[in-house]
């Protein structure tokens, strides 16, 4: 239906895309993988209207096409759904899914009637049933991309182009997605997809094209591939081992949490953590995670609870209390709040620890700048220098230097919430490795994440919260998925 | 490996580039159409005029950084230069009180404004807003309304010479100097920017945020203050009509300056080159005697226009 012939693109003389060929089916999910920065979103955009590319060609329904807009390419049939969706927050759904297609009634309004009724049915055709009244802003993100499907849907999209669709959401909702995707199968859309979770590729793609450093390695049936040479095309060499053995003993508690409430997010939660040990915290989004891990750093405390480290009891008020109590965090809100996007990459990095630098005379530049180039080797950041605003690095290497960050503080205990979202694989190994070496060097991690795998390699031990109570205490070796999602799903 | 850093375009160099261009168009052409222009006791003149904007500029800049505002600027010079004028009458104080005084006036005015937005949560444009009024209303209830006279000439000479430097332009320059070191060099001044930058992610690595803000809208008030000692000791007397709409120019210097409304990006260097050209273009218009009915369209057009470029340029 669409088929793609030595599409080239490059920015500011990047080669971005180089030469790829490519055909997508009508009821097929196509899925493109490959690192950040391989070229998938750059196709997509392509594709979709929002980048022209500087040579090759699109044959749309056997024409030659080039789309100057996304306006365009949706009037064409071709619809995108972003990784940063932008729906209206204060108009409701049925406003968003008919924006610009309102049905209107014999004197020109907006017929309400018919508005909701339409937009009911469009999410109906998904297997969803959501109240069209209610405001954008009050919907979940899986609900909300829902809605942009259905949005495109109504369009007569007959390709949608999905960036990223399950970066934000949680194990039930993706499932929710999926059938939603189902469903445009079975009409004959064309869907295409890109992911950077291994299992789901798997379970949702028909066909599987990877892409390498701007080039297309292969297109495959996703049958005929396994998630090892997957990787293996796309990072081109093995990874003999992308998680790190673990080895550390866990040594003496560091950190003890009692009782620890929050209503409604979190209620009685009590653990220890040890020195060297690498706690996993496992549950669905919205079970209250983040919500403890943000109390333990002062961004949230908690209602009552205690909290002691090194057995001296501790109040956490805010993260400045945290980082003096020895605790440091990334979030996984890397951009709300991790990087501050204008500061250079040493500003960023220094942050936390510019106590050290400072005296009467000021910050001693020269300290800075040596102890942030020290941090930039250590962990392997990509960037011009150090002067660099950080806005311009990638996903992956800004989650790095908010890592460098929170250990030049030299903390102790190192809280690290969905670490390697929305980075590529490269990235993720080096980040397996890194919470190896923390708990080598004897520092306490409490690592909270959605990819189960990811919980079962690196951790000593595994807490699973539901609905804000912990449910179970897990040992690693002998857990499985399906136990962790056991006990996460709500009763 | 990663290479050593080297030298990248600057987008506030591009931002200095432009402005600077802009000025010295404005200057070639004054200098160009007026024989008074390029004389020394003009120069002089344009400096000792730029020295109170320039001062409130400064001060203001550090609240613009965190991504705040102070609209109280103007009322708040009123308010100190009355209350220095009340300490100031001869044989009653030593100098350093009607200093003292007019300082903190300010000082108090801006911590007052800081609490507000921190504690309080409330916008800083209603905060400063409600300041204006408020410190308008306490200058006009201090001198009843009528101007504070009978200044003692050890305070008006602040409005002197120092040998060949307008005393003025000292405070002005000293002040720019110790922000420019206190913003590029200090920690206090990094976090400012990191607050201004994004402020949640500002607290989240560390930074206690109430503290700078209440810093910067401390000191934007202190440096207010400031200003309302020295231009009462230029018109020697202490007007509590002075000062109207003082803070619009201030707020304008900084943001020709490059510094964002947003907070996060800016610097005292381009504050500096945004007053300068502000006041170059008021001495140009009184050059050439232009009304000062069409003064004031002609000022607002050109402000606009220069940041219209500089941003442009800054785009590209």
């Amino acid at each position: 239906m669409l088929a793609v012939r030595d599409l080239s693109k490059a920015f500011g003389g990047l080669p971005a895309l180089q030469d790829v060929s490519v055909d997508f089916r009508p009821g097929e999910v196509h899925a493109l993988m490959g690192e950040n920065g391989a070229g998938k979103s750059t196709l997509m955009k392509i594709v979709a209207g929002l980048h022209r590319p500087d040579a090759g060609t699109i044959r749309w329904r056997g024409h030659d096409r080039r789309f100057a807009s996304p306006q365009d390419a949706l009037a064409q049939g071709i619809a995108m759904v972003h990784q940063e969706l932008m729906p209206i927050p204060d108009l409701n759904v049925a406003e968003n899914l008919l924006l610009g297609m309102e049905p209107v009634n014999a004197w020109g309004w907006v017929d309400q009637a018919e508005l909701h009724r339409q937009s009911a049915s469009w999410l109906r055709s998904l297997d969803t049933e959501l109240d069209t009244r209610l405001p954008m802003r009050r919907l979940s993100v899986a609900q909300v991309q829902v809605v942009e499907i259905a949005k495109a849907l109504a369009r007569q999209a007959d390709l949608i182009l999905m960036d990223e669709p399950t970066a934000a959401l949680s194990e039930h909702e993706v499932a929710a997605l999926f059938k939603a995707i189902d469903v445009l199968r079975r009409r004959g859309v064309a869907v295409v997809y890109t992911t950077h979770k291994m299992d789901e590729v798997f379970r949702v793609a028909d066909r599987i094209s990877v892409l390498r450093d701007g080039r297309l390695v292969r297109t495959e049936a996703a049958s005929t591939l396994t998630p090892e040479s997957l990787i293996t095309h796309m990072v081109g060499r093995e990874l003999a081992k992308v998680f790190p053995p673990v080895v550390t003993t866990p040594g003496e508690v560091v950190l003890s949490v009692d009782g620890l409430t929050r209503e409604p997010s979190y209620r009685n939660i009590s653990f220890t953590l040890r020195r060297g040990e690498v706690l996993g915290l496992a549950g669905l989004m919205g079970a209250g995670r983040t919500e403890i891990a943000e109390a333990l750093y002062g961004l949230r405390p908690a209602d009552s609870g205690a909290i002691a480290r090194d057995g001296q009891a501790v109040s956490l008020r805010s993260p400045a209390e945290a980082l003096a109590a020895g605790i440091g965090m990334v979030t996984e809100d890397r951009k709300g709040l991790g990087i501050i996007p204008a500061m250079s990459v040493q500003a960023n990095l220094t942050l936390s620890a510019l106590a050290r630098f400072a005296g009467p005379a000021g910050l001693d530049a020269a300290a800075e700048g040596r102890a942030c180039e020290a941090q930039i080797r250590a962990f392997g950041i990509k960037t011009d220098g150090r002067g660099q605003p950080i806005g311009q690095l990638s996903g992956g290497n800004q989650q790095k230097v908010l890592l460098a960050r929170a250990l030049l503080a030299g903390p102790d205990v190192v809280i690290l919430d969905e670490p390697t979202r929305g980075i590529d694989i490269g990235a993720k190994a080096e980040i397996y490795a890194l919470i190896g070496r923390l708990s080598a060097e004897g520092k306490a991690v409490l690592l909270i994440s959605s990819e189960l795998p990811e919980i079962l390699s690196l951790t000593h031990r595994i807490l699973v919260v539901r609905q804000g109570e912990l449910s179970a205490e897990l040992d690693p070796r002998l857990a499985t998925q399906e136990e962790i999602l056991r006990h996460a799903m709500p009763r | 490996m990663n290479p050593p850093p080297r030298p990248r375009l600057d987008r506030n160099l591009v931002h200095r580039f432009g402005i600077v261009a802009v000025l010295l168009i404005i200057s070639g052409l004054l200098a160009a159409t007026t024989d008074s222009f390029a004389t020394a006791a003009n120069l002089t003149n344009v400096a000792r005029q730029v020295s109170i904007n320039g001062i409130l500029a400064v001060g203001v800049t550090f609240v613009l950084l965190t991504g705040g505002v102070d609209l109280s600027l103007g009322s708040v010079v009123a308010l100190s230069g009355v209350a220095c004028a009340l300490f100031a009458h001869p044989g009653e104080h030593a100098l350093i009180v009607p200093l003292a005084v007019g300082l903190l006036t300010g000082g108090a005015c801006g911590l007052v404004n800081g609490l507000l937005v921190t504690r309080g949560g409330i916008a800083p444009f209603i905060v400063t807003l409600g300041m204006m009024t408020v410190a308008r209303g306490l200058a006009l209830i201090l001198s009843g309304g009528k101007p504070v006279a009978n200044m003692s000439p050890a305070l008006t000479d602040l409005a002197g010479d120092l040998g060949p430097v307008p005393i003025p332009l000292l405070c002005f320059g000293v002040v720019a100097l110790a922000s420019w070191l206190f913003l590029s060099r200090f920690r206090l001044g990094r976090h400012l920017y990191a607050v201004g930058g994004n402020e949640p992610a500002a607290r989240a690595a560390g930074v206690s945020v109430p503290r700078v803000k209440l810093f910067a809208y401390g000191l934007c008030g202190l440096l207010t203050g400031l200003a309302g000692v020295v231009l009462a000791a230029r018109i020697t007397t202490g007007q509590p009509n002075a000062g109207q709409a003082y803070e619009l120019d201030a707020i304008a210097a900084v943001v020709i300056g490059g510094t964002s409304l947003s907070g996060g990006i800016g610097s005292v260097l381009g504050t500096l080159l945004g007053v300068l050209l502000i006041g170059i273009i008021n001495n140009g218009l009184d050059l050439l005697s232009v009304s000062s009915y069409y003064q004031a369209v002609i000022k607002g057009v050109i402000i606009v226009g220069a940041v219209w470029l500089d941003r442009r340029q800054a785009r590209s």
